[in-house]
């Protein structure tokens, strides 16, 4: 009989009958499918429950994150459906590990509105995740069609505006956390705000949780810090900031804090990922209209990014956060205190800062990504980190990135205005070495050393640090290993 | 300081030579350019000098670089430009300037036509050559006696600065006819007493223009055959005697309208053609030649002269 | 105080060969350098004075240097910095920005402060080098020592 085999039912009169039928067979799994240009694709690793084909849960997956749902429907025949069916079209065991596969899935653009990235992730990560028929299932990265890209406004800023408004070119940036992150007073925090920036950092940050608890409310924090910047700009001719946290619960509140930030000259504002993806780009907007840089601290993405079997990947955040416009993110160190492999945070790296994305794999990168001139996001490097591993994160990051040393200015022996001057000097002195050609990810050390001959402060922290470093193994790791081309 | 056993401490001048490579240009200037024996002994003399004032700067006999500016001077042609850019290689291999390029001038890239005009010009030409060789071509037309407010003079006065100032940056390589520049250099002594290397480029014989012109030939591929090989030798003794002569330059541009001819005759001659009819230039490509309705029949006297043979 | 825009201003000012690496750096890359000078080093002062055009297609680190010390004679008080411009695709910009030369003394900046309702304050960064008349800053008699073009 036509149509009853593995694949998809053709006849229209056994498709629509009523009850239950395999996704596979309702037309999500379409093996020979093309993607178009203009497809939304998205790339999944799925552990199916025992004895469910690997190609039945991709279908489910495509299913459920577009039309279906679990039983036929004959209302689909008021429709286009074969249109707005996602489509899996591919599914390949994950190399090394057993019971996982990767699936691929395409999206009809039409499934989607413009601009929003509340609307899209609906979809691609609304329902699906809880499905009984999956044991686990992580979106590893999506492909964005550049017609989709362009409905999305991009960071308010970017890497080049931002650099043009604060003047400063060829190095990374440098910033530090406020510590203790709670319970400063406006008037002592400010005091920390105008070391730093005097000492040399080019910015300060509150952090993700300090929003107006008793101990100081919004208003003082922001009144005092930007007093501290006012001071540092004046005694150092540079342009400085602080990034102040406008995270409130309401939207209401956030555009008032983002507004009084405004009044009193600051650059850059400051919201957490936790604030939701429609905050986020109401906040970009906002930002756009009022020439302020947003900086995205991405508190919370750990309880979703991190475990390699079930989530999100932050690559794919950091692809979300671009078309949702934010200028800064914190996406990993290498060699701080928190998760990171260096080869997934090249991939988070290239995502944010590239015009253009090849496949590599090893990076985590399935797709090629055309990113239809949407700006770059200046990528933060912070926690754990400090001077002498200069020649290290430069190495690892690049040069467009804001390196954070909260502890690393602030726990100085010699204070805070010492501890960002060791962190400048290490800073300068590096990319003084890369330009004149030196080997300087081998040279670090000594390189370190000579600036620290005559720059005490820099010899204070390359003592105390000398020795810190954070070697645990990553769980969010590469599925490829790179292997050499046969010439 | 006068230790004895430093001041005797061997110093392998072979060595260095083999060091720097310079042979290998000496090999591609034998190559590449016939005859001019006299100009490639002054530029072997011109590489050991500078190689062994680099020994000397090295076991601190000498403080200074010496200036290192020069004139060539010969008629179009006989491969001052070649020359140029080989002395540019050895320059760079010998460490006297920092990279191997060359950078061509003449006064319509240096001189302005309106006040104000010129030194920028001058300027971004010197910008360009820094590191490097500049080679002005024709230089006498950089001065004209006979207007006194020529820009040509602010050309010649910051191209003196830099010759001056920007030694370690810069050589400058002046060429043009030899009468024109004595002419020049006489009335510009500052020009002259920067110009350390003087070289003297002279016309081909008759023998070296026709060995160029087997040279070209072979090169591109294809071949005179006995007959062509007499009219050539013809043309090119016919050819020395217009006055617009320019040498090697003379035989390029004759070769390249023989081709031509020879092309055209394969074509209308209409039948079909051997691999060697395509290589081949018969004596009637070169005969078609202008050059043997407009000079007379010689009587081979210019040939003797030329040729140097009694 | 000394002002440290720039890409090096926490290093001891560069000499002339540490200049010179961080240019052939630039044109290694391809990017245009221009050289700019200014007796008003205000954080926001964009367009400091252009000291000729931006030289492209150059070759040799020598050849910047050359208008380095050109802009150095005519301006020996004035701020010079050197630029490298980077016109590919998606920069468009600067990349490299280092000061190259500075005035003995430094006045530095006031902080001046409006102070408005709430508690809020309005801040200007003034510069002491403006009070004086652009050409007549940064000499020690007052009377200015650039070198008019």
């Amino acid at each position: 009989m036509a149509g009853t085999g593995k694949g998809t039912i053709t006849g229209v009169k056994e498709r629509y009958k009523a009850g239950v039928i395999p996704y596979k067979q309702m037309g999500y799994w379409e093996p020979d499918y093309v993607p178009k240009d203009t497809d939304v694709i998205a790339l999944f690793r799925i552990t199916p429950q025992e004895g469910v084909d690997p190609e039945e849960a991709a279908a489910a997956v495509a299913g459920e994150s577009s039309t279906a749902t679990w039983t036929v429907v004959w209302t689909d025949r008021l429709t286009a459906c074969e249109l707005y069916r996602a489509k899996a079209y591919r599914v390949d065991p994950v190399p090394g590990t057993p019971g996982q596969y990767f699936a691929s899935i395409a999206y009809d653009l039409d499934l989607f509105e413009e601009g929003s990235i509340a609307n899209m992730t609906a979809s691609i990560i609304g329902n699906v995740f809880g499905f009984k028929a999956i044991k686990a299932l992580r979106l590893e990265d999506m492909r964005m069609p550049v017609a989709y890209l362009k409905t999305f406004q991009g960071p308010p800023t970017g890497i080049v505006v931002e650099r043009e408004r604060l003047d400063k070119y060829g190095r990374p940036l440098l910033g530090a956390t406020i510590k203790p992150k709670l319970g400063l007073s406006g008037k002592n925090y400010g005091r920390v705000v105008y070391e730093a920036l005097k000492g040399g950092l080019d910015f300060t940050k509150d952090d993700e949780n300090i929003n107006s608890q008793s101990f100081m409310h919004w208003r003082d924090r922001f009144l005092f810090a930007m007093e501290g910047v006012g001071r540092a700009s004046a005694a150092t001719g540079e342009v400085k900031g602080h990034y102040l946290n406008v995270t409130a619960a309401t939207m209401e509140d956030m555009y008032e804090r983002a507004e009084f930030a405004n009044e009193l000259g600051s650059v850059i504002v400051m919201i957490d990922l936790v604030i939701g993806y429609t905050a986020i780009q109401s906040m970009s907007k906002w930002a756009r209209k009022n020439n302020m840089i947003l900086h995205l601290h991405r508190a919370g993405h750990g309880t979703y990014t991190r475990q390699k079997n079930h989530g999100i990947s932050f690559r794919v955040i950091s692809k979300w956060m671009r078309m949702a416009g934010v200028d800064h993110i914190h996406s990993g160190t290498v060699v701080g205190k928190l998760e990171g492999d260096p080869l997934m945070i090249k991939g988070y790296y290239d995502t944010l800062r590239e015009p253009r994305t090849p496949v590599s794999l090893q990076h985590g990168l399935f797709f090629e990504q055309d990113w239809a001139s949407l700006r770059k996001v200046m990528p933060v490097a912070s926690g754990g980190i400090h001077a002498g591993q200069m020649h290290q994160l430069l190495h690892y990051l690049g040069e467009d990135v804001v390196l954070q040393f909260g502890g690393g200015t602030i726990g100085h022996p010699q204070g805070i205005h010492a501890g960002a001057m060791a962190n400048r000097v290490a800073l300068e002195a590096m990319i003084l070495a890369r330009n004149e050609g030196r080997d300087y990810l081998n040279e670090g050390p000594q390189i370190l050393e000579a600036a620290a001959k005559w720059c005490s402060p820099l010899r204070a922290a390359l003592e105390v640090w000398k020795d810190i470093t954070f070697e645990y193994q990553s769980t969010d790791t590469a599925d490829f290993v790179p292997t050499p081309t046969p010439a | 300081m006068d230790d004895p056993q430093t001041n005797k401490e061997m110093l392998d001048v072979a060595q260095a030579f083999k060091d720097s490579n310079i042979q290998e240009i000496l090999n591609e200037l034998d190559r590449e350019l016939v005859g001019l024996q006299s100009v490639k002994t002054r530029i072997r003399e011109i590489a050991a000098y500078l190689l062994v004032d680099r020994l000397r700067r090295g076991a601190g006999l000498e403080a200074e670089r010496p200036v290192l500016h020069m004139s060539f001077t010969g008629r179009p042609g006989t491969g001052k430009t070649t020359v140029a850019m080989r002395m540019a290689q050895i320059l760079h291999r010998l460490g006297y300037i920092r990279r191997d390029h060359l950078v061509v001038a003449t006064r319509d890239d240096l001189v302005g036509q309106y006040v104000g005009h010129t030194a920028p010009k001058t300027k971004e030409v010197l910008k360009k050559a820094m590191g490097g060789v500049l080679f002005i071509d024709e230089a006498y037309y950089l001065y004209r006696r006979e207007n006194e407010r020529d820009y040509g003079q602010e050309t010649i006065e910051i191209l003196l600065q830099a010759m001056e100032n920007q030694r370690e940056d810069l050589v400058v390589i002046l060429a043009g006819y030899k009468d024109r520049m004595e002419e020049f250099f006489h009335s510009n002594p500052g020009m002259r007493s920067r110009v350390a290397h003087h070289l003297d480029f002279p016309d081909f014989t008759l023998d070296e223009l026709m060995q160029i012109a087997e040279l070209m030939v072979a090169q591109q591929r294809y071949c005179f055959d006995e007959k062509a090989r007499e009219a050539f030798r013809e043309y090119i003794r016919r050819r020395i005697a217009l006055p617009d002569f320019a040498n090697a330059r003379s035989i390029r541009n004759a070769i390249d309208r023989i081709k031509l001819r020879q092309a055209n005759r394969l074509y209308s001659g209409g039948a079909t053609v051997t691999k060697d009819d395509l290589a081949r230039i018969d004596a009637a490509d070169i005969l078609k030649s202008r050059v043997f309705l407009e000079t007379p029949e010689l009587d081979g006297s210019e040939d003797a002269a030329r040729t140097g043979q009694p | 105080m000394r002002i440290t825009q720039g890409t090096f201003s926490f290093l001891p000012d560069l000499t002339d060969e540490q200049i010179a690496k961080q240019v052939a750096y630039a044109l290694g890359k391809s990017w245009a350098l221009n050289v700019e000078f200014t007796d008003d080093p205000h954080p926001r002062n964009t367009y400091w004075e252009m000291w000729e055009l931006p030289m492209f297609d150059l070759k040799d680190p020598a050849a910047i240097m050359y208008e380095v010390n050109a802009c150095r004679k005519a301006y020996p008080s004035h701020y010079i910095k050197v630029n490298a411009f980077d016109n590919s695709r998606g920069w468009e910009t600067i990349r490299l920005s280092f000061i190259v030369n500075r005035p003995k003394h430094e006045p530095g900046f006031s902080l001046v402060r409006r102070e408005a309702e709430g508690r809020n304050i309005r801040y200007t960064v003034h510069s002491y080098a403006t009070d004086k008349p652009e050409g007549e800053r940064y000499s020690a008699d007052g009377t200015g020592s650039a070198v008019k073009r």
